[in-house]
C-alpha cells in the first residue's frame, strides 16, 4: 500500500473547474468539497452528478452552467449506473486512459435512494471514482433526515417536540459499506483538510477504480450555524473524533491524521443549532459512543 | 442569457450547454458584509483562496485580491485567517 | 446469400442488436426476455460482437447505464419485460429528455399481482406517455428487422429518441420460427454508426447536459419533443421504405394493411393477434365479407394519418388490444377513436379487450369479433362500445 499524500498547499492546482458566480449558498461546505475535488481530479473528468446540491451549482439555469469539465445531470438515484455506463462507453470507444469518470453526490442519493446503484457499480469493479459529499441531510429540499444524519441532529423530518426529539438512530457508516465490496480504494476526507482530501483524490485517479470518497461537508443553512463558521466546524468534527479521516487501499485500512488528544464533541456541537436541544446527557451519550468507535478501530 | 433564445427551436437539444459559464452571473450582489484584506499582515498562506466556496480570491506571486464582483461574503476566510488579515466590514458601512 | 435458420423471438431480438452493432448493452435478467441478453453475450464473449454488457443489479440501473454510454457516444441495447418495465419507469422519461437513441427490447408480459408471465402489452402501454417510439411485431422476422429500424429511426437527427420494440412473451420470445438473417455488410450500409452531435465529451470544450430550466423555457423543451415525435412519423415510413428496397421486406411503416382495398369492417390489432386475425380475416374473404386487417406496427407515434384514410373507407373497426385502460377501454382503441373523431365518415369504433395474461386469441375469437361488427355494419347500431372476450363467467 502506498499512503496517499497530502499535498501541500503552495502544490494545489490553481486552475479553477468550479466557475465564479455560481448559485450555491454563502459559506457552503459542498461546493468547497465539489471545487477541491475537482482540483485533485483535473480537468480530463467526465463528471456525473445526481439531483442535489450540486445541481445549483453545476446546472444552470439555462443556458449557464458551473464547471470546466463535461458534465452530466443524472437521476437521483442512479448515479452509480451512470458512470458504469459511461465508463464501459469510454473503455469500448478507446477512450478511458487518462480520463476520470466520477460521481459527485450528496449523502441521500448515496447512502439512501442511490445505494443500490452504487453497490451494483463497485460490485462489477468499474474504473469510476464515486465522491460523496455529506451534509448529513436532504439539504436541498430543506433539511429532512438522511441515513447519515448523526444521532441526536433536528431535522424537519426529525423535529424536536414535546413527545419526540431528534434523530433516535446513529450515522450510516458509509464507507465501510463500500469498503465492504473490496474497492481499490476508500477514503474519508474533509474539506477543512484539503491537502489530504486532495491527495486522496490523486491517489484513487492513480490506483483506478473503483474508488470511493466520503467528504464531510457542513452545511450552514441546514445545521444551524453562521456561514462563516464552516471550515471550522469541520475541522472541529475531525479534533472531537466525530469524523475519522482515513483510508483503504486494497483492503489496507490506514488513518490518515491522528488526532493525540480528541477535543470533547461538545465543542463541535454546540456551535450548531441542529443540536441546540440536548441535554448534558444526550452529549454525554454523544460523547460515549464515539470513544467506543476509537476504541474499536485500530489507529 | 436565456433571453437569446427567441423560440423552442433555438434551444440547445437536451439542454447541453458550454460549461463555466457561470461567471456571467454576478453573485457579489448577495453580499451582506465584505471581507476587507490588510495586505500589511497577509502572509499568503493561501488557506482563504481554498477554502474560498465561491472562487472569490485569487492569487498571483505578489499579491492575493478578493473579487467583489463574485464573493457573497460568507466571512469563511476571514474566520480562518490564522493571522486576523482578513476583516469583514458591513457593505454600508465600506460605501 | 441469406442464412436461414429458424430463431426464437429472442434470438432475432438479440440478432438485431448484433447487426446493429449494439456498443454497450445493460441488462438485468427477466422472464421471457432473458435470452435475448444471454445471446448477446455469448456472441461477445464468442467474439462476434465487440461491446460492453453491463451486468446491472436492476433494470433501473440498466436504463440509467444505457443514458450514461449513450451520452458518451456509444450506441446502446438493453431488454426487458413487465416488472422490469414498470421499474425502468422513471429512466424511460430520462432517457428521452436525455435525447438518447436507446433501443429496447420488450418481451411483453403481463404486470403482477397475481404472477402471470404470459403475454399482456400493459407493460409496454402503461410507458405510452413517456415519449419512447413503440414498435410491436408480428412474428420473428419482423422483430430482428424492425430492431435495425428503430436504431435507424431513433438516431435520426430529425427525431433522437428512444425506441423500443416489443414481441409478445413465450407467443414470439419461446418460438422458434423461420429468421432470415441479413448480413452483415448489409446492415452496416443501411445503419451508419452513431455519431451523437448534442452532447459529446470534449475536455477542451466542457458541456454540461441537462441543466437546470425554469418556467419560462420547460414547455419549448417538450414541445421540441413533441415535435421529435411528429417528425418519427415521416423517419418511420423512411426508414421503412429504405430497408425494404435494401432487404426486399416491407413491413408497411407505422401500419401494415391486409385486404384493406375494399373493406368495408376492420379489425386493428397488434403484435401476434395480427398474425392470427390475418388467417381469420382470409377465411372470412372467401366466405364473401368485405373484411380487412389494420395491423398496428407503431403504437407510438400513433399513424394518425394512416388510421384516417383507411378509416374514412370503413363502416366499422373493431379494435383488439391486450391492455386495458381501466375504467376506459384499449388503448389503441381510444387512440383510434380519437384520430378517427374528426374525419366526415368516420365508422362505427369497437372495442375488444383480448388475450390478457397470455388468454389464447385464437382465429374463431377473431371471427367473433368480425362478426360483431358485420352486425353493427348491417345495423348501425352499437350496443357495447367495450367488450371483454373470452372471458370466464361473461361480462
Amino acid at each position: 500500500m502506498m499512503p496517499s499524500k497530502v499535498v501541500p498547499l503552495k502544490e494545489i492546482s490553481r486552475v479553477e473547474l468550479v466557475s465564479k458566480g455560481h448559485n450555491g449558498c454563502p459559506g457552503c461546505g459542498m461546493c468547497i468539497s465539489l471545487r477541491q475535488a475537482l482540483k485533485g481530479l483535473g480537468k480530463n473528468t467526465v463528471l456525473a452528478i445526481p439531483a442535489g446540491c450540486v445541481p445549483v451549482v453545476a446546472g444552470g439555469p439555462l443556458p449557464l452552467a458551473g464547471l470546466s469539465v463535461p458534465t452530466i445531470l443524472c437521476s437521483f438515484d442512479a448515479t452509480g449506473a451512470f458512470i458504469a455506463g459511461i465508463e464501459a462507453a469510454l473503455d469500448l470507444k478507446g477512450r478511458k486512459k487518462g480520463v476520470n469518470v466520477v460521481g459527485f453526490a450528496g449523502d441521500g442519493g448515496t447512502a439512501d435512494i442511490g445505494i443500490q446503484a452504487l453497490s451494483g457499480a463497485f460490485e462489477r469493479r468499474h474504473d469510476i471514482i464515486y465522491i460523496c459529499y455529506d451534509n448529513e441531510a436532504y439539504m436541498n429540499t430543506g433539511i429532512q433526515r438522511s441515513g447519515t444524519t448523526p444521532y441526536g441532529a433536528w431535522t424537519t423530518t426529525t423535529p424536536v417536540g414535546s413527545l419526540k426529539h431528534f434523530k433516535r438512530e446513529s450515522k450510516k457508516d458509509m464507507p465501510r459499506i463500500v469498503a465492504a465490496h473490496n474497492p481499490r480504494y476508500v477514503a474519508t476526507a474533509s474539506i477543512a483538510f484539503p491537502g489530504d482530501f486532495i491527495g486522496k483524490i490523486k491517489r484513487a485517479t492513480e490506483l483506478g477504480g473503483p474508488s470511493y470518497i466520503h467528504v464531510h461537508s457542513p452545511c450552514p443553512v441546514g445545521w444551524r450555524f453562521p456561514p462563516d463558521k464552516t471550515i471550522e466546524i469541520a475541522r472541529l468534527a475531525v479534533l472531537t473524533g466525530m469524523w475519522r479521516l482515513f483510508e483503504i487501499e486494497d483492503g489496507q485500512y490506514r488513518l490518515t491524521l491522528k488526532v493525540p488528544k480528541r477535543k470533547p464533541v461538545a465543542e463541535y456541537l454546540k456551535l450548531q443549532g441542529r443540536f441546540r436541544h440536548l441535554t448534558p446527557a444526550d452529549i454525554e451519550e454523544i460523547q460515549r459512543e464515539v470513544d467506543k468507535l476509537w476504541e474499536a478501530q485500530p489507529a | 442569457m436565456a433571453q437569446q433564445y427567441k423560440s423552442w427551436k433555438d434551444l440547445p437539444i437536451g439542454a447541453v450547454v458550454p460549461g463555466g459559464t457561470c461567471y456571467l452571473n454576478k453573485t457579489g450582489t448577495w453580499r451582506v458584509s465584505k471581507p476587507v484584506l490588510d495586505r500589511s499582515k497577509c502572509t499568503k498562506c493561501l488557506l482563504c483562496w481554498i477554502y474560498c466556496p465561491d472562487v472569490a480570491i485569487a492569487f498571483d506571486e505578489e499579491n492575493i485580491g478578493i473579487d467583489y464582483d463574485y464573493c457573497k461574503g460568507c466571512g469563511i476566510c476571514a474566520n480562518e485567517c490564522p493571522v486576523g488579515a482578513i476583516k469583514m466590514v458591513e457593505e454600508v458601512e465600506s460605501q | 446469400m441469406m442464412e436461414q435458420l429458424t430463431r426464437s423471438g429472442n434470438e432475432a431480438a438479440a440478432l438485431g442488436a448484433k447487426l446493429s452493432r449494439a456498443e454497450v448493452i445493460a441488462a438485468y435478467p427477466i422472464t421471457p426476455s432473458t435470452f435475448i441478453v444471454e445471446y448477446l453475450a455469448q456472441y461477445i464473449a464468442d467474439g462476434e460482437l465487440k461491446a460492453k454488457l453491463i451486468n446491472v443489479e436492476s433494470e433501473h440501473s440498466a436504463m440509467s447505464a444505457c443514458i450514461g454510454a449513450s451520452l458518451a457516444g456509444a450506441r446502446t441495447f438493453t431488454a426487458t419485460s413487465s416488472q422490469g418495465l414498470a421499474l425502468m419507469h422513471e429512466m424511460l422519461h430520462w432517457a428521452v429528455g436525455a435525447r438518447t437513441p436507446v433501443v429496447m427490447a420488450v418481451g411483453n408480459r403481463a404486470l403482477a399481482p397475481p404472477w402471470n408471465l404470459y403475454a399482456n402489452h400493459q407493460d409496454s402501454i402503461a410507458q405510452r406517455d413517456t415519449g419512447w417510439i413503440e414498435f410491436y411485431c408480428e412474428n420473428n422476422q419482423e422483430v430482428l428487422d424492425t430492431i435495425i429500424q428503430a436504431y435507424k429511426v431513433a438516431e435520426d437527427k430529425r427525431v433522437l429518441l428512444p425506441a423500443m420494440v416489443c414481441l409478445d412473451g413465450f407467443i414470439l420470445t419461446h418460438t422458434r420460427e423461420r429468421v432470415d438473417v441479413p448480413p452483415q455488410d448489409a446492415v452496416d450500409e443501411y445503419l451508419p454508426p452513431y455519431r451523437p452531435e448534442h452532447f459529446v465529451i470534449d475536455f477542451d470544450r466542457p458541456l454540461t447536459e441537462n441543466v437546470i430550466v425554469t418556467p419560462a423555457w420547460y414547455m419549448e423543451y417538450q414541445y421540441q419533443l413533441e415535435v421529435a415525435m411528429r417528425n418519427a412519423r415521416e423517419v418511420i415510413r423512411e426508414a421503412n421504405r429504405d430497408f425494404a428496397k435494401k432487404f426486399n421486406r416491407d413491413w408497411g411503416g407505422l401500419v401494415d394493411s391486409y385486404f384493406m382495398e375494399d373493406a368495408e369492417v376492420a379489425i386493428m390489432a397488434m403484435g401476434t393477434i395480427a398474425g392470427t386475425a390475418r388467417v381469420a380475416v382470409r377465411e372470412m374473404r372467401k366466405a364473401g365479407h368485405k373484411v380487412g386487417l389494420i395491423k398496428l406496427r407503431a403504437f407510438r407515434p400513433f399513424p394518425i394519418e394512416e388510421i384516417r384514410k383507411l378509416g374514412s373507407q370503413l363502416k366499422v373497426l373493431a379494435v383488439i388490444d391486450r391492455n386495458c385502460v381501466f375504467g376506459s377501454g384499449g388503448a389503441s382503441c381510444i387512440e383510434a377513436q380519437s384520430a378517427l373523431y374528426s374525419i366526415p365518415n368516420r365508422p362505427k369504433v369497437l372495442g375488444f379487450i383480448a388475450g390478457l395474461g397470455g388468454k389464447d386469441v385464437g382465429v374463431e375469437s377473431i371471427k367473433y369479433i368480425l362478426n360483431k361488427a358485420l352486425k353493427v355494419s348491417e345495423t348501425g347500431r352499437v350496443e357495447r362500445e367495450v367488450e371483454w372476450v373470452n372471458l370466464v363467467g361473461g361480462e
